[in-house]
């Protein structure tokens, strides 16, 4: 790994010259429509042409044809391919955001997502001729019960968030079962955005909970909010620091005291699998993030899925349909089959559930992803993955630690980290003029992605680094080198980071006049 | 086993070296003894590629799937032919491996695709205002739900009953959530009835939920129910299928506030369901309420057109528990497949496929209404999908499951059975035409109805003499 970037040389440090990418304005495919041109053709009619207003009345129809693009097959497949050019992905090189997880995503399953059984069926089939699904969900059911610790799965969750609120509505219903109206949510300082994003949207307060100098949940601060009203602590450990919280026990066991649910936002979960499971910690539900723990690519901005575990008292409450497994022993009156066979269902039959939370039974063609994935890892697989993970992690910030972005942009708690760490761009900025941001900006210039920027909110000038488990090492010494690179750049002349990125497609965005005026579609000549 | 890491055992203890620790095991030490789980997780072996593609291949195998039958399977998601062109760009590393574009300068590709799709929604449902998709359609309809309250201040929301059980069901469930009460208003005539609605919608209404085609697969006359609903300042939420936007008057000329639905028929495969898109248009006076990324124009430094995620102050990361939505990760690249497959369809050929839909599906509610037996529930209008009563040939009452079950082994799935979610038509089936299904496939589902209505065994046990019930809006 070269690292200083893909040209082999240290990038330009001024736009002097425009890259041929640069010059290549953007057009949409809406500028690159000539009348009368097409790409997709149709089935001949068969059936007679009536006039569509013999078949609907006129006053229910479109006056005037939606105005898409005309364009051929070959210039869409141009078009799309041109503009594909124009994103960084993980394909290409390093992408170390914090709490993203972008580890390699497997091809062999894309390969089994899209086979037949799989990619073209309906999910109104009848149960008895989706067997292969729904045994294919309970498996995944059951190996991520297995990795969370607790015992029951719902895996319908579209993504993380969802996942979230699938939680909070399972704490309220929880709660009410029990003639109970909390009305708080804890959540840490480090928290995701989506929490207290989620706990509004499942109406409840949020609580923040301040941080201790080593990182972890400040202990008194806790105790003194958890309380009667406390409805459910949201917590991910490691926290998005990328420690874990040594008093994890006692934190559990200060909210189950108070009387609330335990959420373990399973952002975090690569840095643990095999080795700790948030059951044991003492949590209640717990959300996947299948798109970074378990591989499947995540698409420009998904698609993802977020299952959820839980625990026993939770269960009653789990989203409808659930996938269930039939013995052969169970009656046929009861549901069961009575031919001697196991039989995979889906089962609508649960008084005290929350009810569905979206269409169908889930985000599937994730869930065939994932399960490939956990096959082909193994037990043993995950917990060498999560290992791998964190060693990655510890090693580039041991690699960090030395030289010029040990000195200005140091470990925000300086602790050895769990699957990804923290820097605090601080002194870059007082020393050198140069913000977190130019950094991010000049790592572009080098082929790198940059960390994830300014979260968690309570470190200044914050640097998210998660390396993942696939990065070999010469990768990671060549991240370490490009940092270092762009510090020594700032040493000489600040104005090279401040005024980067120089190679990019585009150069930085007026992202304030673009909110300002937002334009957020193309206007076509002959829209209304 | 197939591991995907790349460091080999001297790298470790170079690494292990560099980080000065003694072993792994020493970077796990924060983690309290009594809380590590001291045993192999309890999973099978890690497997070798081939064994897992065989194993997920056997898996496959057992599904019946629609490139092994003739399906009429529909209620909400359809096997509408996805184009290679949309296999072949969306599988690109490109798009298939980066994540939110939080760095614009690095992540055109996406945020042009993520502006061409709102476009393109924008122009299909007539709202000025799209956003880059969220997960799916009834959740989806839960946010409008979300926005809506937000926007009023009301907190009563009056559904259709053919508005789709599940978008009905998950608006009950985030109701718990949003302190709201879903009012349910019947159909007649296998339309929403517009004088309950009348009746049902209040000064304390934040919305109406109309969806088009609504679930029965009947054209909804949206305009006068929206009129119904501006009166007392209501919302208009529309739920639309967009392949039927091809033909249908579009939601925001006939007086929507939003128009959501799912995308799944736009480029997506069936995939049992998902990941497919949800999509979100709303007029210009919501734009600060919308849920989820939205792709705008932006201009560099040195003047070049671009494009960045806008009006983030809306979202979680940025606003936190004042958020308008919680969503983070959606369906990027299943919106990607959406504006490719429009491209590709065109302004022409996908009005060519909607006139195709409504005809076929004409010709298909015409064919199957002359089996004996099979009676079209209403005389609504339709686009691409209708629902039949089902009767044994000499009049008696048939068990549906039954039906669907030899239609089956016969290599038809003749459709979906409504009893789950609407009692009231236990013994109808909602059948959907695409244009994958040709005339041969339609007179194929005839003949085997034919056939399997009249054996014995579809007649429902005890009740073969049961008179049949009254028409329906006939």
């Amino acid at each position: 790994m070269n690292p200083l970037g893909d040209g082999g040389s240290p990038p330009p440090t001024s736009a002097e010259e425009e890259t041929p990418m640069q010059r290549d304005r953007a057009r949409t495919i809406f500028e690159r429509s000539v009348p009368g041109r097409r790409a997709g053709t149709l089935p001949a009619a068969d059936v007679p042409e009536t006039p569509l207003e013999d078949l609907i009345p006129a006053k229910l129809l479109r006056g005037r044809p939606a105005e898409l693009p005309e364009v051929s097959e070959p210039e869409i497949v141009r078009h799309y391919t041109r503009i594909s050019r124009r994103n960084f992905d993980l394909d290409r090189g390093f992408y170390p955001l914090g709490s993203c997880t972008m580890k390699h995503n497997p091809r062999v399953n894309e390969r089994v997502a899209a086979l037949p059984g799989h990619a073209r069926l309906h999910p109104g089939q009848d149960p008895s001729r989706a067997q292969g699904a729904l045994e294919l969900m309970w498996l995944l059911q059951r190996s991520l019960a297995e990795i969370a610790g607790l015992p029951h799965v719902s895996l319908q969750p579209s993504a993380g968030s969802h996942g979230e609120l699938a939680g909070l509505l399972l704490t309220r219903a929880y709660h009410v079962d029990r003639g109970e109206r909390r009305t708080k949510v804890l959540t840490p300082d480090t928290a995701h955005g989506t929490n207290p994003a989620t706990v509004t949207m499942a109406g409840y307060e949020v609580v923040k909970v301040a941080s201790n100098d080593r990182g972890g949940v400040d202990l008194d601060d806790l105790r003194a909010k958890a309380d009667e009203q406390t409805a459910c602590l949201m917590l991910t450990n490691p926290n998005t620091l990328g420690l874990f919280d040594e008093n994890i026990a006692e934190i559990t066991s200060i909210v189950r005291d108070a009387g609330g649910t335990l959420y373990y936002d399973g952002a975090n979960l690569n840095a643990i699998m095999g080795h700790t499971r948030p059951g044991d910690m003492g949590f209640d539900i717990v959300h996947f993030n299948l798109h970074k723990t378990f591989s499947q690519p995540h698409g420009g901005g998904g698609p993802g899925a977020g299952p959820i575990a839980v625990a026993d008292r939770i269960e009653p409450f789990l989203p409808v349909p659930q996938v269930i497994r039939r013995e052969p022993g169970e009656a046929a009156g009861a549901g069961g089959n009575g031919d001697g066979q196991i039989r995979y269902d889906l089962e609508y039959d649960r008084p005290r559930s929350i009810g569905r939370l979206r269409g169908f039974q889930g985000n599937f063609g994730v869930f065939v992803r994932a399960y490939a994935y956990i096959l082909s890892l193994g037990g043993d697989g995950l917990t060498e993955a999560s290992e791998t993970a964190v060693l990655n992690a510890n090693y580039l910030l041991a690699r960090l630690r030395e030289g010029r972005t040990g000195r200005y942009a140091p470990i925000a708690f300086d602790r050895r980290c769990m699957h990804e760490f923290v820097l605090s761009a601080a002194p870059a900025k007082q020393q050198l003029g140069v913000k977190t941001q130019d950094i991010a900006k000049r790592l572009l210039d080098y082929s790198f992605h940059p960390p994830t920027v300014y979260f968690p909110l309570l470190v200044d000038e914050a640097m998210m680094v998660e390396p993942t488990e696939t990065e070999a090492r010469e990768t990671l010494d060549g991240f370490a080198e490009a940092l270092d690179a762009i510090l020594a750049e700032a040493e000489q002349d600040p104005e090279v980071a401040r005024n980067a990125p120089y190679v990019t497609p585009v150069r930085r965005l007026d992202e304030v006049a673009a909110n300002r005026k937002p334009v957020v579609r193309q206007l076509l000549d002959s829209a209304a | 086993m197939s591991r995907y890491t790349s460091n080999t055992g001297p790298d470790r203890d170079a690494m292990l070296e560099a980080i000065g620790a003694r072993s792994i095991e020493e970077l796990f030490e924060d983690i309290p003894e009594d809380l590590r789980l001291g045993r192999p997780l309890d999973l099978p072996d890690g497997r070798s590629e081939t064994e897992v593609y065989d194993r997920l291949s056997e898996l496959a195998s057992r599904n019946a799937h629609a490139e092994g039958e003739v399906s009429f399977l529909g209620a909400g998601m359809y096997d509408h032919y996805v184009p290679a062109v949309v296999d072949a760009l969306t599988s690109r590393s490109e798009f298939l491996t980066p994540y939110t574009p939080y760095q614009p300068e690095v992540s055109q590709g996406g945020l042009q695709a993520m502006f061409e799709f709102q476009t393109a929604m924008s122009e299909l449902t007539g709202l000025p205002v799209s956003n880059a998709a969220l997960y799916e359609g009834p959740s989806a309809v839960a946010s409008a739900a979300y926005l809506a309250i937000g926007a009023t201040g009301r907190k009563k929301l009056v559904a259709s009953r053919g508005l789709h059980p599940h978008s009905r069901e998950t608006m009950v469930t985030y109701s718990a959530g949003f302190g709201s009460e879903v009012v349910e208003v019947g159909l007649e005539g296998g339309i929403t009835d517009a004088a309950a609605l009348a009746e049902a919608v209040d000064e304390e209404t934040a919305a109406i939920f109309i969806q088009q085609p609504n679930f029965l697969g009947s054209v909804e006359e949206v305009e006068a129910l929206a009129a119904v609903a501006k009166e007392k300042g209501a919302q208009v939420i529309v739920a639309c299928d967009p392949v039927a936007l091809s033909v249908l008057k579009s939601p925001g000329e006939c007086g929507a506030d939003v128009a959501v639905g799912e995308g799944q028929p736009l480029g997506n495969r069936l995939d049992y369901g998902g990941p497919s898109f949800g999509f979100f248009c709303a007029t210009q006076e919501h734009i600060r309420r919308m849920p989820g990324r939205i792709a705008g124009e932006a201009t560099d430094v040195d003047g070049r057109r671009g494009f960045a995620l806008t009006l983030q102050t809306r979202e979680q990361h940025i606003r936190r528990e004042k958020a308008t939505h919680n969503i983070c990760t959606a369906q990027a690249l299943n919106a990607l497949a959406g504006i490719i497959h429009l491209s590709w369809l065109g302004k022409r050929g996908f009005v060519e496929l909607g006139e195709l839909l409504v005809r076929r599906t004409a010709y298909a509610r015409e064919r199957l209404g002359a089996v004996v037996g099979v009676e079209p529930l209403h005389d609504a209008p339709v686009v691409r999908e209708f629902a039949v009563r089902l009767r044994a040939s000499g009049g008696g009452r048939v068990d549906t499951a039954t039906v669907l079950r030899l239609c089956a082994e016969r290599g038809f799935a003749a459709g979906y059975p409504l009893g789950r979610d609407y009692p009231e038509y236990e013994d109808c089936v909602l059948v959907a035409v695409t244009e994958r299904r040709s005339r041969r496939d339609i007179d194929g589902l005839a003949d085997v109805l034919s056939e399997v209505l009249s054996m014995e065994e579809v007649e429902m046990r005890g009740q073969a003499q049961a008179p049949v019930p009254e028409q329906v809006a006939s």
